[in-house]
């Protein structure tokens, strides 16, 4: 056991001294690897902003029905528990004529004219009922059942719905689609080039070693014992990376608020995707440092695999 | 200590066997001469022990372990319990002289103090004492070997093989890492020594194996090895 800590130990020490040797194939290593994790890390916000935007527009849309006068409030009882039972609704609120207007009156409140000629009439808002489809998809279900002769009989207009919305919510969700395909493919082709460079380096520092690792065999070395720096220095490359690649789009937020000054950039909602970033901050790191060690470590286990081989062919 | 028993090495078909249903018998604390052309198999006989090479068929056990069930991973603990001395001495030249030494217990875990407790008294045997903080460079060939029997021996293995450490040394200094060799022997090791100095293979009237064409052309105890033999040339 204290063998094992002794050796444990003295891997370490060689793998940081080897890094600090090593300090150039190094930085080489690393802008790869931290181009990377900086890619993974824009694709996973961006991709939650996409999803952020696509949600607040899915909240707006509802079906509003509008009730003729003459309903009675039993009838409306009986509607609103037909559509609750329907499985695509999520949620159904009901609005007195005088509810309607009050909102009316409060989403209009800075036309005083407007109101004033409200105030004039009698009430000429119907009772409406609002009702929230579970799923974009499942709007026609809605549409359907208020469009049934007996329920059509209650509504004094035919009912509204965002329609119009629903279309340019498929658009996003397509681009969204496209842009996470295109990420996926973006972060698969660098993590790839990422784990040939460090391949190439630990290559090249051990074809510089090779002698060393001759010796090492010659006298009785574990395979582990002459690995274990090497892979201590590529999990040392993926640290850096990660911290780096955290630091550059902290970077990136800081500019694009203070300097750029928008909130904004088309479909891209930059203060949700800074606060997504800040609020999740720790999480990213954690999951950017996972990723790095994974890459370093699996690289150089896989290209010191080939040197470490004892050349004895089976008879 | 070491048996082999009827071992074939064929590297190249065509080029027939580099060893040939060899069978040798080593005992605990012997030293034992191997001596033959270049070319006759003593190098290959070595790589066979600090399985470098594996046999093509026959059996080989050292100091207890039977080869044929060794596994790969196993073989780092077989080479711990071998010394190894090559001709080309095999030291890392940015090291010192005490690190090199060192180096063959940090590797198997041996703590610092103990290292620093050990290394010394191994340097001592070998005469090199005075010189534990100079580089491989800055010593002559014959100080080198000596670092590589003291990296060799400093685990203190049961069996030490010396492939031609003489090889590449002038008289003198041959003759220091030999009496460097028989006094490790005296201490209790298993000594395998392969040389072509004839002098040595005189003076020092031990076990002589003689290899030719890949067989066991002689094997003679406390040889009176003659110069008149075509299988050794005298290079000194």
């Amino acid at each position: 056991m204290k063998a094992k800590t002794i050796t444990f130990t003295r891997i370490i020490r060689t793998g940081m001294v080897n890094f600090v040797r090593n300090l150039w194939l190094a930085i080489a290593a690393m802008a790869i690897m931290i181009i990377t994790l900086t890619i993974i890390l824009f694709s996973v916000i961006v991709n939650a902003t996409f999803n952020n935007t696509i949600q607040q527009i899915t909240d707006k849309i509802d079906v509003a029905m509008f009730l003729k006068d003459s309903v009675t409030s039993e009838q409306t009882q009986q509607l609103i528990s037909q559509l609750k039972a329907l499985p695509s609704v999520a949620s159904v609120q009901y609005l007195t004529k005088d509810q309607a207007l009050q909102q009316y009156e409060s989403q209009n409140a800075g036309n005083g004219q407007l109101l004033q000629a409200i105030d004039e009439t009698d009430n000429p808002l119907p009772a409406t009922i609002h009702i929230k489809p579970k799923n974009l998809n499942e709007i026609n279900e809605i549409r359907s059942f208020i469009g049934k002769p007996s329920i059509l009989a209650l509504q004094s207009n035919s009912a509204t719905d965002s329609g119009d919305q629903r279309e340019a919510i498929n658009k996003i969700t397509h681009a969204t689609n496209i842009l996470r395909r295109v990420g996926v493919a973006a972060v698969l082709i660098f993590a790839v080039i990422s784990v040939l460079i460090i391949f190439n380096t630990i290559q090249m520092a051990i074809f510089n070693r090779r002698d060393e690792l001759q010796i090492m065999r010659l006298l009785g070395a574990s395979t582990w014992y002459i690995r274990g720096p090497f892979v201590v220095e590529t999990v040392i490359y993926g640290i850096f990376s990660a911290v780096i690649s955290v630091l550059i789009i902290n970077a990136v937020f800081v500019t694009a608020s203070s300097s750029l000054q928008a909130t904004s950039f088309g479909l891209l909602d930059i203060s949700y995707s800074q606060s997504f970033f800040e609020g999740h901050y720790w999480i990213l790191l954690t999951i950017q440092l996972a990723l790095g060690i994974f890459i370093g470590a699996a690289s150089s286990v896989i290209a010191t695999r080939r040197y470490l081989k004892f050349k004895t062919p089976k008879k | 200590m070491i048996l082999l028993d009827r071992v074939t090495k064929t590297y190249n078909k065509s080029l027939g066997p580099a060893l040939d249903r060899v069978s040798l018998h080593v005992e605990p604390n012997e030293f034992v001469i191997i001596v033959g052309q270049s070319g006759a198999g003593k190098s290959t006989l070595l790589k066979l022990l600090t399985r470098e090479e594996r046999p093509t068929s026959g059996k080989i056990i050292v100091g207890g372990i039977d080869y044929d069930k060794l596994r790969d991973r196993d073989i780092p603990l077989l080479r711990r319990k071998i010394g190894t001395v090559f001709q080309d001495f095999k030291l890392l030249p940015n090291r010192t002289v005490f690190e090199n030494v060192a180096f063959a217990l940090e590797i198997v875990g041996v703590s610092s103090r103990e290292i620093n407790n050990t290394v010394p008294k191994v340097l001592d045997i070998v005469n090199l004492k005075d010189k534990e903080k100079r580089m491989p460079l800055e010593l002559s060939g014959g100080e080198r070997q000596r670092v590589a029997i003291a990296r060799a021996i400093v685990r203190q293995p049961k069996v030490l093989i010396a492939d031609e450490p003489t090889g590449n040394l002038d008289p003198k200094h041959a003759w220091d890492v030999i009496r460097v060799l028989e006094k490790i022997n005296k201490y209790g090791t298993t000594v395998l020594l392969t040389t072509h100095n004839q002098e040595i293979v005189n003076k020092l009237k031990r076990r002589v194996v003689t290899i030719e064409h890949g067989q066991i052309a002689s094997d003679r105890a406390r040889s009176n090895y003659s110069t008149n033999s075509n299988t050794t040339k005298p290079i000194v």
